[in-house]
């Protein structure tokens, strides 16, 4: 085919002219998605790109105590170090003193090797007394932690600005002082159980949001209109009610003298002095978390379930399947594109579920949210928690991944 | 042996929100091997006979035979019964290959000979070839006769259609009419057909049963119900139709005279008005009444050309007969054109033969 260059009936090269012609609707286009794709970056990409930011950011002691690190390159870390790395030292907490800005510094210090606190709120408290000269002697004389080669060693070890120690203690790993990577003490091993429980809980809730929405949901394709109305804004009443209401109510309904356990003793199930736990464990969890995400499998299944034509199951009955067979064999195959949807739309979610497990979950139903939550805002770990947010945001990203390898993510119906 | 009633709807009635009949005592026989068309406006009935007869819906009271058992109670996959749907209903997830093995599959008929009738099917419909493909990437029409040949892969009896052309465009329409039609007369089998194109009933069908209000109002050959309807709806629904009312003033043999509103009185066949007295409504072919004619009719008036509409192969004229200002006339486009502008007072004739007398509306 020859490229002969189109013109347009002015003359100008017709590409050059559509272009021109569609200038001002691709504008209008850019502007109207502009304030969401702002808000996006402002409240979502930023926020993330943060967090990952935070949980590999080791700066802060090296900004803290500048010349004391740049007298420790000089440094071996065998023995002792010489007495530049005391002055340095001297005149940064001294500074650190003036300024007052030294509780950060402890509990940084204090996570990397413990007696750390002692000895820095020690020096501090002393460090007006100390002479000009021959620090290295002063500063052993004031704690003789100063004079251990482990806890100089241990402040060396936080020099790089950048450490994936976070990443390891999320799953019960870290360094000793030679900067291998060892297993958590076994007391402290708490991350892999959590890690396996959140998963675990994210199944199976899956399992039994599905078991539940796909009989609701294909009741709510087929039947007449005024019914399925009613049924859906039924499954939609969870949504209009707040989520501390609906969690809340479940706390009402299953507590040790509640209704549901008062059930269970008039049916002879238990003894009344012998109540069953329904919650402050991950039976509360499973049950309100199963609840308040079904929804979520039930939306997606029925808008797959609305486009199937009555007529296909009719067509499979009148080639000779049983309905059975032909549920089997034409029916669910259809869904799936809705069950896939659903599925993920509800791991996803419930992977990262906070106030529920919160509430009603006590200490053996609680996931991975909750010890984020724990570490923003009691344990002050920022960096901790996002690196267990992050390790969060990459597990969900790998399902989505593999989902599509299976599935293909075309394939999902959200509506 | 052909079996007279190999289908057999013996009053049955049906109901869906128990204050209104959709069916009122509908007896219909159905000879095997015959083409039969359902016929009649939405709301008539029509496919809910077809459901009750593939099993979908239950008849409110009432029975339905196939081949001489009552099938009421068997469920609509042991039934069967091919069925071609509205929409074709081809399953979206299956090659066409599957689909049309789907029914031997339930079957559990081996993998070899279900290949043979897969082919056999196919080619049927001229769609050989086609087996990888999936059902969005045929087009309408090809999906229309994967559809048919679906519905007979499995050597049903009887095959139910239910407006199985209504999606297509008219070409489309025309050449499938006829190629289902091929089909029908190729393998024999029994074929119910619901449709509300009369055109399409016309042209396929052994028998038309025209529905209108949960009854059947007509049962005969297509010429039949065209030439000699015997009411008054089937006549309006069945091709056009000019009508005159007014009141049966005397009958002698096969022939009656019928006074009409505006007055003057024709010469008409008595066919559901026959005695002194009925009201009636008189129903006249436009292809039956003729300009100027020649030989003696016993129907002989004027009128008054009110419209010309020129349709290609035919000329039609609205004319003003006797009371009735939409009279419509049928010229054939032939080489003498008579001289016709709107306007123009014309002769018109007929016989009483083609001139119905039948219940009135």
């Amino acid at each position: 085919m020859s490229q002969e260059k189109i013109l347009s009936s002015d003359g100008i090269p017709l590409e050059e002219s559509l272009k021109k012609a569609e200038r001002k609707n691709k504008l209008k286009a850019v502007l109207l998605v502009a304030p969401l794709f702002l808000f996006i970056l402002i409240i979502y990409i930023f926020p993330i790109g943060d967090m990952l930011f935070r949980s590999v950011d080791d700066r802060m002691i090296t900004k803290m105590l500048p010349k004391t690190f740049v007298a420790m390159e000089k440094w071996d870390g065998q023995d002792l170090p010489d007495e530049p790395v005391y002055q340095g030292l001297y005149e940064d907490l001294s500074i650190l003193k003036k300024n007052k800005t030294f509780g950060k510094i402890i509990a940084r210090l204090n996570y990397e090797k413990s007696g750390f606190s002692s000895l820095i709120k020690k020096t501090i408290r002393k460090i007006d007394k100390l002479e000009e000269g021959n620090y290295k002697e002063q500063f052993i004389k004031i704690h003789k932690r100063w004079g251990q080669s482990e806890y100089l060693v241990a402040l060396k070890n936080t020099a790089p600005n950048w450490s994936y120690a976070k990443y390891l203690k999320g799953v019960d790993l870290k360094f000793d002082e030679k900067r291998n990577i060892i297993q958590q003490d076994e007391d402290r091993r708490i991350y892999k159980t959590l890690w396996l429980r959140t998963i675990n809980v994210a199944f199976w809730v899956t399992i039994f949001c599905f078991i539940l929405a796909y009989p609701i949901a294909h009741l709510l394709a087929t039947l007449p209109m005024k019914y399925s109305n009613l049924l859906m804004i039924c499954v939609l009443l969870p949504f209009w009610t707040s989520l501390l209401v609906r969690t809340s109510s479940w706390m009402v309904l299953l507590q040790q003298q509640g209704p549901i356990n008062d059930l269970i003793v008039w049916l002879g199930w238990a003894a009344d002095d012998n109540r069953p736990e329904l919650m402050y464990n991950v039976i509360g969890t499973f049950v309100a978390m199963t609840q308040i995400l079904l929804p979520f499998m039930v939306l997606p299944l029925y808008s797959v379930m609305k486009t199937i034509s009555p007529s296909l199951m009719r067509a499979g009955k009148s080639l000779g399947g049983t309905p059975l067979v032909s549920f089997v064999k034409i029916y669910f195959p259809l869904t799936i594109p809705g069950i896939g949807a659903g599925s993920l739309l509800v791991f996803i979610l419930a992977i990262g579920y906070y106030i529920t497990p919160a509430l009603v979950g006590g200490a053996s139903g609680s996931l991975i949210s909750n010890n984020i939550a724990y570490h923003m805002k009691s344990s002050l770990d920022w960096a901790f928690a996002s690196a267990l947010g992050t390790m969060l945001l990459v597990g969900v990203l790998a399902i989505y991944w593999v989902y599509n390898k299976l599935v293909g993510i075309d394939n999902i119906k959200l509506g | 042996m052909s079996n007279d009633h190999f289908v057999r709807f013996e009053n049955v009635d049906k109901s869906y929100d128990g204050k209104q009949l959709v069916v009122k005592g509908l007896n219909l026989d159905i000879e095997e091997g015959e083409f039969v068309t359902m016929l009649g406006p939405s709301g008539s009935g029509k496919t809910t006979c077809l459901m009750m007869l593939a099993g979908f819906e239950t008849p409110t009271n009432g029975q339905i035979y196939l081949d001489n058992k009552v099938i009421s109670d068997i469920p609509p996959h042991k039934r069967g019964i091919g069925m071609v749907f509205q929409n074709y209903a081809l399953f979206p997830h299956m090659t066409v290959y599957e689909n049309l093995a789907f029914p031997l599959r339930v079957r559990k008929i081996p993998k070899d000979e279900a290949d043979k009738k897969v082919d056999k099917a196919l080619s049927m419909v001229s769609l050989q070839g086609f087996e990888a493909r999936m059902p969005m990437q045929l087009s309408g029409g090809q999906q229309q006769r994967v559809a048919v040949a679906r519905s007979l892969v499995f050597d049903p009896k009887l095959v139910l259609m239910d407006e199985p052309l209504g999606a297509l465009d008219k070409n489309l329409r025309e050449s499938m009419q006829y190629e289902i039609k091929h089909i029908h007369e190729n393998i024999g089998v029994t074929v119910v057909y619901v449709t509300h194109d009369q055109t399409e009933a016309l042209t396929m069908s052994n028998r038309i049963a025209v529905f209108n209000d949960g009854k059947v109002q007509q049962l005969s050959s297509p010429d039949e119900l065209y030439e000699r309807p015997v009411n008054s709806f089937v006549a309006e629904f069945i091709g056009e139709n000019n009508t005159f009312g007014g009141e049966v003033i005397d009958v002698s043999g096969d022939k009656c005279k019928v006074k009409l509103n505006s007055g003057t009185e024709i010469m008409a066949n008595p066919i559901v008005a026959n005695s002194k007295g009925d009201k009636t409504t008189v129903s006249l072919r436009p292809e039956r009444a003729i300009i100027d004619p020649e030989k003696d009719m016993d129907n002989n008036h004027k009128g008054k050309i009110e419209e010309v509409i020129y349709h290609g192969d035919h000329t039609r004229l609205r004319v003003d007969l006797l009371g009735n200002k939409d009279f419509i006339l049928k010229i054939p486009n032939s080489s003498n054109r008579m001289d016709i502008t709107e306007g123009k007072e014309i002769k018109i004739g007929w016989n009483s033969v083609d001139c119905r007398a039948l219940d009135p509306k």
